[in-house]
């Protein structure tokens, strides 16, 4: 089998997969929906977010997003003539019903999901309880406290791990005082209580900005009475309260090496800055290019160079974070603490080079061949589905985005790619962090 | 008892996309049988295809019975080493060829070793299957690489043993734990293999697993996704069919000796938390045959999904809430099947001020309390209703489907083992369950690890050497 032939088979119509149907409308609370049908599997996924992530953490209070989360499902108050309930009676209650509930806060969104079978004397009692979650978090104290030393433990045993430490000083140096480089620490979480967190929700969860995400075996009406019902309890708004703008992140001035000594089996290394948010609009150029540079499995440049050529990691990659603000852009690695100095200057030389001289035309044509080729790959599952559906809807992507993303890929050009990384990276102002080294 | 929720209709059409847009795209949408179904080539190789017609994608995996349980001392890793190597090309697709001929196709790639099985696998669009067809079935017989690649590729391999293994403290006690439990089966060595036997391991180690293992007759190709039955069958015959038959080596029992003894082991680490595991030895479910082993092995399932099956379970309601806990976490798990003996764990991590010895005790009475007082109908109903449940969501990924298939194969089991294990658990009684509650969890078959945390932590020395729990490698 030659390459050549492998080649020329490659003549797939970019839009064989296109037309995702999203049904999108805005609820009369302000709540933005986005549905996608998939009747395949009697199940569904609903997701909604809220502006209420990390990055609105107050002062000092660190951790309070994330432990709100943790505790929206730890009890809840009695509500519309419903008992309360404490963590055990409502554990029972979601597994008798094959149901399952999260809450999660990332560094933008605090996100609520929800997966039911569709079997409507199930779906109903579940989407009974998770409004009743919603509306009346009880967030009990006794809990809170166990809640938070085990976390504080947590934290600790961490701190013991090498790529744990290499992470958190990569983070303060990328973003300094703004929030993404904030650190949950003990004395954070000692500032946290049941009051900061019932305010927190009520500052944050505002049904008049939250973007909702369904995937799953129910059409539009059966959608909006289920939405009906799992909002209920949250308060509206006639006129939707603005939230405090949040700062940009600032980029570094000059180039910051640290070298933290270590004992572990293996020094751990980032190299990075602050990259880019989602509405740049360099992001295809630079998904493209990072397919190249260490975001392609086992065909990007930095895993040829640093483990197929020389064998020094099993995981080199690079990647960007596209986030509401500029997210890290990272190259990370691990390797022996002897072959540390070699690996950087090896990932450090790809880098500089990748910035300076782009890809090759055959790079780009390899990096769009895999994600235009496996487009498919991105939505063949509901899950994959309500993942792409709360992108576009935390965004506000165009409802084509789907539609028109092959062809966003496609446009793109090496020289564009080129002059992405050079506007976006400076590899002489980087942040190095090299955690356990040996001479 | 039937599950309560209904199976879904078996030639029910799997829409994903909305019904025109599916309907364009494959006009002559016919009915799909949604279940797996196997076939033998004229080689002995096993096929497996289950059609779900979703989305225009399919996995593709070839499962070989082949893993770290086949190893002998001296070569351990050898299964996972070679796993890496059929990367390094063939007589006809040179080395990083493979990895990029996939990457071309849109297609997603990796591999994974365990005790029992080694797997290989890509995620493509489905039209894309012949090429990753001749590709696996080119490596599988064809695999071959000058001793350059292999000398740089185990080095890799170390690299991926210092961090599973030797950065992560509880992984290292696991090590330990296996190799204190098991003393003639083989799965008392870790998959990714000790660190020495990786300093002494030679290519011919590795060309040798191959040639011994890698033969028609001892694999499994599983195909998941939008595929039409008969072409697959085509194209199988066409590509993994054209290699020769070759012969299964016997294998040797091994069998475990009886313990007739607590066991434990200590080890030390950079932690700040101590960590405990209590592990038994437990019957293997080795099929629907109705024997006492395999009824056991079903209600032991069970009993640990009582335990630690969801959020305020007995153990955490026991002893990770409230004031004066005893622990931070605590979880229960029953390794159930297998090709080798099986285990039913529990583990905890000791909340501060707490002793690894309470938690010991502490674990110990949830289940004399069970023993003595058995386990209520809600708590059975409870467990079996998400069992079913979770049943369902797995068929949201043909990832998992294909993973399923594989396993059960690999165990000698039949295709339809996740509906059977359903009904089979389903018909579990709570007298049942306290009987096995009553009857495994003694002295004699019990070992215990304990990681003792080395406070300043990392002014602590470590030997560069020491040796995966029922973790796997990765490529």
């Amino acid at each position: 089998m030659k390459r050549i032939a492998w080649l020329a088979l490659w003549f797939l119509p970019v839009a064989s997969f296109a037309g995702i149907p999203i049904q999108h409308w805005t609820m009369p609370t302000g709540a933005k929906v986005y549905l996608v049908e998939a009747p395949g599997i009697p199940m569904v996924d609903v997701e909604i977010e809220f502006d209420a992530g990390a990055r609105r953490d107050p002062a000092g209070q660190a951790g309070l997003a994330v432990a709100t989360a943790r505790m929206m499902g730890k009890g809840i108050n009695n509500f519309q003539g419903q008992p309360a309930m404490d963590e055990n009676q409502l554990g029972e209650a979601w597994a008798d019903l094959g149901a399952m509930v999260s809450a999660n806060a990332g560094s933008d969104r605090m996100s609520f999901s929800l997966r039911s079978l569709t079997r409507p004397e199930l779906l109903d009692a579940a989407v009974a309880l998770a409004a009743r979650q919603l509306a009346a978090p009880s967030f009990p104290n006794d809990v809170w406290q166990s809640e938070r030393e085990r976390w504080v433990a947590s934290i600790r045993e961490s701190n013991t791990k090498p790529a744990t430490q290499a992470g958190k000083a990569f983070n303060q140096a990328v973003f300094g005082k703004h929030p993404y480089g904030a650190e949950v620490d003990e004395a954070s979480l000692r500032r946290i209580d049941s009051a900061a967190m019932a305010q927190f929700v009520s500052r944050h969860l505002l049904l008049c900005q939250a973007k909702i995400s369904v995937v799953g075996a129910v059409n539009r009406a059966q959608t909006e009475r289920l939405l009906n019902q799992l909002l209920s309890g949250l308060p509206r708004h006639s006129a939707c309260p603005v939230l405090p703008t949040v700062a940009e992140v600032s980029a570094l001035k000059e180039a910051k090496a640290l070298q933290i000594p270590f004992e572990s089996a293996q020094a751990h290394v980032f190299i990075g800055q602050p990259g880019i948010a989602r509405q740049h609009p360099d992001f295809f150029a630079l998904t493209l290019g990072n397919y190249v540079l260490g975001g392609g499995g086992f065909v990007s440049r930095l895993t040829n160079e640093v483990r197929e050529k020389r064998g020094l990691s099993y995981s080199v990659y690079s990647y960007f974070s596209p986030t509401q603000h500029a997210g890290a852009f990272s190259v990370g690695l691990q390797t022996r603490p002897d072959q540390a100095a070699q690996a950087v200057q090896v990932a450090t030389d790809v880098l500089s080079d990748f910035v300076r001289n782009g890809p090759t035309e055959q790079e780009v044509q390899a990096a769009k061949d895999f994600m235009i080729g496996g487009f498919a790959l991105r939505l063949d599952s509901n899950r994959k589905l309500l993942d792409n559906l709360s992108n576009i809807a935390w965004f506000d992507l165009p409802l084509d985005y789907l539609d028109t993303w092959s062809a966003e890929i496609d446009k793109i050009t090496a020289t564009q790619i080129q002059q992405a990384f050079a506007r976006n990276l400076q590899p002489e102002r980087m942040v190095t962090v090299i955690l356990g080294a040996k001479p | 008892m039937k599950p309560f929720f209904p199976a879904l209709p078996s030639n029910f059409k799997l829409f994903l996309l909305g019904t025109a847009l599916l309907l364009a795209l494959r006009p002559a949408l016919a009915q799909t049988p949604a279940e797996a179904l196997q076939f033998t080539l004229k080689n002995g190789m096993t096929l497996i295809i289950k059609v779900d017609k979703r989305a225009p994608t399919a996995v593709h995996m070839l499962w070989v019975r082949v893993g770290s349980m086949d190893e002998v001392d001296g070569v351990s890793g050898v299964a996972h080493v070679l796993e890496h190597m059929l990367f390094k090309g063939t007589a006809t697709v040179k080395q990083g060829e493979f990895s990029r001929r996939v990457a071309a196709l849109g297609g997603r790639e990796n591999a994974f070793t365990n005790k029992d099985y080694t797997g290989y696998y890509q995620q493509i669009p489905s039209k894309r299957l012949p090429e990753v067809m001749a590709l696996e079935a080119d490596r599988f017989a064809n695999n071959q690489w000058p001793d350059l690649e292999f000398t740089k590729e185990v080095e890799v391999v170390k690299e991926e043993r210092r961090m599973r293994t030797e950065d992560s403290p509880r992984m290292l006690m696991y090590e330990q734990l296996y190799a204190t439990q098991f003393v003639a089966s083989p799965y008392r060595r870790p998959v990714i293999g000790w660190m020495n036997d990786l300093d002494a391991m030679t290519p011919q180690d590795a060309r040798d697993f191959y040639r011994r293992w890698y033969v028609p007759a001892n694999a499994a190709i599983v195909v998941v996704g939008d595929v039409d039955v008969a072409e697959v069958q085509r194209l199988a015959e066409s590509t993994y069919g054209q290699i020769p038959a070759g012969v299964v080596p016997a294998r040797k029992p091994r069998e475990e000796p009886t313990q007739t003894g607590t066991r434990r082991v200590l080890v030390k680490a950079p932690a700040d938390q101590a960590y405990l595991a209590l592990s038994w030895k437990v019957p293997n479910f080795s099929g629907f045959e109705a024997t006492e082993d395999n009824r056991d092995a079903l209600a032991l399932t069970l009993l640990a999904a009582v335990l630690d099956g969801y959020n305020g379970a007995r153990l955490d309601r026991a002893l990770a809430q409230g004031e004066g806990r005893l622990a931070d976490r605590a979880g229960a798990s029953n390794t159930m099947s297998g090709r080798g003996p099986q285990v039913f764990m529990l583990d905890a991590v000791p909340a501060k001020g707490k002793t690894p010895e309470q938690l010991e005790v502490a674990l110990r009475a949830q289940i004399t309390k069970i023993a003595k007082e058995g386990v209520s109908e809600a708590e059975m109903r409870r467990v079996k209703a998400q069992w079913m449940a979770s049943n369902v969501y797995q068929r949201d990924s043909t990832f998992n489907q294909a993973r399923e298939l594989g396993s059960s194969w690999i165990e000698g089991m039949p295709l339809d083992s996740a509906e059977r294990v359903l009904e089979s658990l389903n018909a579990i009684t709570p007298a049942h369950v306290q009987a096995v509650a009553a009857k495994y969890f003694g002295d004699d078959t019990l070992t215990v690890a304990t990681l003792l945390p080395q406070a300043g932590s990392r002014a602590f020395a470590r030997k560069p050497s020491a040796g995966a729990r029922h973790g796997e490698g990765a490529r």
